[in-house]
């Protein structure tokens, strides 16, 4: 199987090869352009499954193959693949859940008119995701993170002739920019500071020691380490790609996507693609820590990357489930807690590591994934409707939906011992509480795992279990007009939507068994030591406290959303929660507002800057250039007046030089050109003339 | 070389096109018209020649042809290419039959609308491959006389006034180059750029200067200034740099949008190169002592470009600040190669990724601003001449194959990874943020907004719903597929494999680097 590193670019080529091929589809070729996708991305599967055995065997060390890409000055920039537990984790990840959710999307799209277009914009984006795994360059990184924005962008304006899907696509590109910005600073500083940006280049890559010690042995402005300045620039694009505060406002506006797009890239990969970045170069952000020179009574407990990135984390989780509480629209509550759970990544990454971080990335994607497409099944059952208050019931007749989606809830819910959600959260919460900078983040996780409770079962409620009293399918609310079918009572989807539905859920429980205090099987597949795995129980004390506090929270949240909810009949009356805190409530509904915020500084400024660059333009360094002009002219007049009126006419000569110059001033009026050119002419002859005689003499 | 004078007959070919064109056109605005894409077309087989027996290996000028011209003045007639014009003549080549192509058959005086457009051509070729300062200097006014004529003649509203505001300006900025430059031959006796350079490096051009102008009572120093500052304000106008930028604009939007191709494509590249082959070599202490005026003034070119860029309302003008802020880029990285920082081997090696990136990027914003404003010309076609961002709406509805290549087009100007834009970028990012960081970061402001002008541009005339006035707005003819699939799909080569550009200019930067270094 060696021969599998050197080809690894197979795996992002194949769903390539299909997203070129779809793009030449044309529209009644559906079958063709669902087969070709689907095809590319199973064979994509059972090659990042080869990868993923690979590095499961005895002394598996990281493997990486690299290669030129151009040459320019007297070096060259190389590219390369590169296969390590990280990389592999997320590549079969990827294909799997990918792969469900294009077989998902072939029932779910199915009447659209663009359904080859939609196929070629996913496998478009399932090339630059994988691209992004395996990339060994910090560059070929950025590049792929940028495509998979653009098909982030293309996905999310799918339905591009609805204004709202136009303007959210644009708002997800720009925002995700902002953070891009900072993304390219980092790597062009890192990449002068080292000379690379390959990973691993056997001794020379960019997070190998040799790299990271020059790293932390240089400060820049205000003291701050080289190491530091450059990881808090590359979190820039993870804050931005991954929907963190601040910059988490485009990621519920993207719900405007078809539902297996939110599934696919805004809930399970793309969106993680920022914590992936910070799990990739993890070396370089603990290098503070890990690789310094200073003595060590003077260090901080934890790298100042890591304590942002965990901060970040925290208040995001908090803030994001907090507002999550008071929406409505069944997408907008998962779009929220996706940038929750994203927030208990960074935490995972910041307060434990990668492997952290990532087992919590990997659970989430497989239940978030199923969420949404419950979601959307339910969307799709009551024909579009995604207003949480205007469902109910549907754990009747959507059996399937409901029992997966129960599945899913309980999983994000963190409900204990049987779901993976479960057991990836627990292990955050224990390293935070291990975290010797701040229990801060502790606390902020502990309370958002028993909001993410609390409004999960609110969900559920409206969703499922309200008696359904009155359906109206005519709401005006923004239905998508695609696959809106005459008859009104509301259905369980077809088996191409559920089928995927039933394998999530499956793995959402089996996934489990993977990270137990008893057998804690990722930390050490992760860490590349898996022949020192040993079964039992690893945990120490503080791991029942923590397990015990976070049952107790998220059976506070459950307890209390049940004892809320349940009593609401009917979908219009207040929500309980507004009956009690209508202030607080008021301003979570309104997202706290922070759109508006935007809107009232940032975007007024570059707007104000806009008119204004636009203005001087037009007016004011015209206006510089007209007065030149007209001073050249008023200069001529006066001359000429001067000379006709004063001077005697004896001084002809004089006066026809200054009459000239006030002909030549005309002239950037009348703009007759055969006249420039005769002056010009005349001009190179009388230069000629004068350098010939100048430069001869001169000799 | 086997004696075949190419880089002269290059250049007089669409000259004699031009003359046939004239004569031939004149009752026929067809025959004008394949007369003018038949010698376009000679030329470019030529350039393609050209390219095919540069070599790469090689350090310094090729296809040299020089003989004695003017004895009395040492003028010789010397031309020859090197890295630093190879992309640039491929790049006039390939532009102009594009932009032939493109321009609606003119209904007065076709003969002479062709026929100035092959002596824009010549002009172009003139410029890129002259060395000796005196006929460089016929060919850069010469490729203006045609533009002024073309937008006279043939442009859209107040035509006059754009035409002869482009004039003016251009002229004015020529001048001034002219007369330092002749002020420098008064000191040196020689109008050879090549030469001029040698001199400048030696010290021996200072020298110069302080003796044999020593009547003007100025010191050394403030008479290089003085000269650089002459000679800066004529490629200044031409780039255009902020503040000498106000015709750019109103020309480009008054143009025919053929012309706006060529202005934006080939012209606007004159004025860099003129930087990279005259005035960095010529006057490099002059322009190192003026960084803090100059680095500013390329920050604000790329800033306040892309902020006046998004509350445009006509594209023809959007695109213009689109293209003052992509040559903003250039201007960064030039400025940022003659900073004082880093004068070792790590500071050779980010100058060298400097150079590459802005010669990328003058080769890549030809072929994608010219490429949009041919799909501007498309829409003037279809709608009767509005181009206003407000005048569409919805038309990916009707027209999704122009949407989804003008999308590659936009995209590749937004330096997406994978198109074109982005190597350059990234190349001149990568240099010019370690020798002068304050203004490399500001400048990251103009690659937001560039974002954010052009995706908006998509959403206003692409998405939202069909604007009831275009449910019959024609998609791509076959015709005109035969124009833009291969300039998509030279984005897309050129953007995944730079190395094919970079290859011929490396030789080049190599040396170019190495001379900077005192």
């Amino acid at each position: 199987m060696t021969w599998l590193i050197p080809n690894l670019w197979l795996i992002p080529a194949l769903p390539l090869l299909a997203a070129g091929l779809g793009a030449l589809l044309k529209r009644p070729q559906q079958r063709l352009a669902s087969i070709l996708s689907v095809g590319a991305i199973g064979l994509a599967f059972l090659l990042a499954c080869g990868a993923f055995a690979q590095t499961l065997s005895e002394h598996a060390e990281r493997q990486v193959h690299n290669f030129a890409w151009f040459h320019f000055g007297e070096t060259s920039l190389r590219l390369g693949w590169i296969l390590d537990p990280l990389t592999a984790s997320m590549l079969v990840m990827i294909t799997f859940v990918g792969g469900l959710i294009f077989i998902y999307s072939v029932g779910y799209m199915a009447r659209d008119p663009n359904f080859t277009r939609f196929f070629c914009f996913l496998s478009l984006f399932a090339a630059a995701m994988l691209g992004l795994v395996i990339s060994n360059n910090l560059l070929q990184l950025f590049m792929c993170w940028e495509l998979v924005g653009l098909a982030s962008y293309l996905l999310i304006g799918f339905w591009y002739h609805k204004p709202s899907a136009a303007a959210a696509a644009k708002k997800a590109f720009i925002t995700t920019r902002i953070g891009d910005i900072g993304f390219l600073l980092g790597i062009v500083w890192l990449y002068h500071e080292t000379g690379t940006l390959l990973f691993y280049d056997h001794g020379a890559g960019c997070l190998e020691h040799g790299a990271l010690a020059k790293l932390v042995a240089q400060t820049t402005v205000g003291g701050m380490l080289v190491s530091t300045a450059i990881s808090l620039l590359l979190f820039c694009g993870a804050v931005g790609k991954s929907g963190q505060v601040p910059l988490h406002v485009w990621l519920p506006d993207a719900m405007e996507g078809p539902t297996p797009v939110s599934a696919l890239i805004h809930a399970a990969t793309m969106v993680t693609a920022g914590v992936f970045l910070v799990a990739r170069v993890y070396p370089l952000f603990n290098a503070e820590f890990a690789i310094s020179l200073a003595p060590s009574g003077t260090l901080p407990p934890v790298s100042t990357a890591l304590q942002v990135v965990t901060w970040t984390g925290a208040i995001t989780a908090v803030l994001a489930a907090l507002i999550a509480v008071a929406q409505t629209d069944i997408k907008r509550i998962l779009a929220y807690s996706t940038v929750s759970q994203l927030g208990y990544m960074f935490i995972g990454l910041g307060v434990g590591g990668p492997a952290v971080g990532m087992f919590h990335l990997l659970t989430h994607a497989f239940f978030k994934a199923l969420l949404f497409l419950g979601a959307g099944s339910v969307i799709h059952g009551f024909h579009e409707e995604q207003d949480i208050r205007r469902m109910g019931g549907s754990r009747k007749f959507m059996p399937v939906t409901f029992a997966t989606y129960a599945v899913g809830m309980l999983a994000l819910a963190g409900f204990p011992l049987i779901f993976s959600g479960f057991w990836s959260k627990d292990e955050i919460l224990h390293s935070a509480l291990k975290w010797p900078a701040s229990k801060g983040p502790f606390f902020l996780a502990l309370m958002g795992a028993g909001l993410t409770a609390f409004y999960m079962t609110r969900q559920m409620w409206f969703v499922f279990f309200r008696p359904r009293t009155d359906f109206r399918p005519d709401s005006g609310h923004d239905a998508h007009h695609v696959h809106a079918a005459p008859d009104s009572e509301p259905h369980e989807s077809p088996s191409i939507m559920t089928i995927p539905l039933v394998i999530l859920a499956a793995c959402v429980v089996l996934l489990s068994i993977f990270a137990t205090p008893v057998w804690p099987w990722f930390d050490a597949y992760l860490a590349g030591h898996l022949s020192h795995l040993h079964v039992g129980w690893s945990g120490d004390g503080t791991l029942v406290i923590v397990m015990l506090l976070s049952v107790v929270a998220v059976a506070f949240g459950l307890g209390g959303g049940w004892a809320l909810y349940s009593r609401v009949q009917d979908g219009e009356a207040r929500d309980p929660v507004e009956t009690r805190l209508p202030g607080l409530f008021g301003a979570l509904r309104e997202r706290l507002r922070v759109d508006e915020f935007y809107e009232a500084t940032i975007l007024r400024l570059s707007r104000i800057l806009a008119v204004s660059s636009d203005w001087i333009d037009r007016f004011g360094w015209s206006a510089c250039v007209d007065l030149i002009r007209l001073l050249t002219i008023g200069l001529a007049w006066i001359s000429r007046y001067f000379d006709q009126s004063i001077i005697n006419v004896g001084f002809d000569a004089s006066c026809e030089s200054v009459r000239g110059w006030g002909r030549l001033a005309g002239l950037l009026q009348n703009g007759q050109a055969q006249r420039y050119l005769r002056i010009l002419a005349f001009g190179i002859v009388m230069l000629i003339v004068a350098l010939a005689w100048m430069g001869d003499s001169a000799r | 070389m086997n004696g075949w004078p190419i880089l002269t007959t290059l250049t007089l070919t669409p000259l004699l096109g031009a003359l046939m064109t004239w004569i031939i056109g004149r009752d026929s605005a067809r025959a004008a018209r394949a007369s003018a894409v038949a010698f376009s077309l000679l030329a470019f087989l030529q350039a393609a020649v050209l390219v095919m027996r540069f070599n790469t290996a090689a350090t310094g000028l090729q296809f040299v042809e020089r003989h004695a011209w003017i004895p009395a003045l040492h003028v010789d007639y010397f031309v020859a290419v090197d890295g630093l014009s190879i992309l640039l003549v491929i790049l006039s080549a390939l532009l102009i039959p594009f932009a032939l192509a493109l321009s609606p058959v003119a209904s007065n005086q076709p003969h002479g609308y062709y026929g100035l457009f092959l002596l824009l051509q010549t002009g172009l070729f003139g410029t890129f491959t002259a060395l000796d300062f005196f006929h460089w200097f016929l060919y850069w006014e010469l490729s203006l006389v045609p533009a002024y004529f073309l937008i006279k003649l043939w442009g859209g509203e107040n035509r006059r006034a754009a035409a002869t505001q482009f004039f003016v300006y251009t002229f004015v900025g020529s001048v001034t180059l002219l007369l330092a430059m002749q002020a420098v031959y008064l000191a040196t006796g020689t109008f050879d750029l090549i030469r001029l350079a040698d001199l400048a490096r030696s010290g021996e051009l200072g020298r110069n200067l302080q003796t044999k102008l020593q009547w003007t009572g100025l010191s050394s120093g403030a008479l290089g200034g003085l000269l650089f500052a002459g000679a800066f304000l004529g490629f200044a106008v031409k780039i255009p740099v902020m503040p000498f930028h106000t015709w750019l604009p109103d020309t480009y939007a008054t143009a025919p949008t053929g012309v706006t191709m060529i202005l934006t494509g080939a012209m606007s590249k004159m004025g860099v190169y003129g930087l990279l082959r005259i005035l960095i070599p010529i006057f490099p202490q002059p322009m190192r002592d003026s960084l803090g005026l100059l680095m500013p003034l390329a920050v604000l070119t790329i800033v306040a470009s892309a902020f006046a860029a998004f509350v445009q309302k006509d594209l023809k003008r959007l695109l213009a600040y689109s293209s003052m802020n992509h040559l903003g880029y250039c201007l960064l990285g030039l400025f940022a190669v003659l900073e004082p920082s880093f004068n070792s081997a790590a500071g050779a090696g980010e100058r060298a990724a400097v150079l590459s990136g802005v010669l990328l990027q003058l080769f890549n914003h030809g072929i994608t601003a010219a490429t949009l404003f041919g799909f501007i010309a498309l829409f003037e076609k279809r709608s009767g001449g509005r181009r206003a961002i407000g005048d569409f709406g919805g038309l990916r509805q009707v027209a999704p194959v122009l949407a989804g290549l003008m999308g590659i087009a936009i995209f590749a100007s937004v330096g997406l990874p994978g198109l074109n834009g982005f190597v350059g970028e990234f190349l001149i990012f990568k240099g010019a943020f370690p020798l002068a960081p304050v203004p490399t970061t500001i400048a990251t402001l103009g690659l937001l907004m560039t974002a954010v002008f052009y995706l908006t541009m998509i959403q206003r005339v692409f998405a939202g719903p069909l604007n009831s006035a275009w449910t019959k707005f024609p998609d791509l003819s076959r015709g005109e597929m035969a124009l833009f699939v291969p300039a998509t799909v030279l984005m897309l080569v050129l953007g995944v494999a730079p190395g094919l550009l970079l290859s011929l200019v490396n030789p080049a930067v190599l040396e170019f680097v190495k001379r900077l270094t005192p």
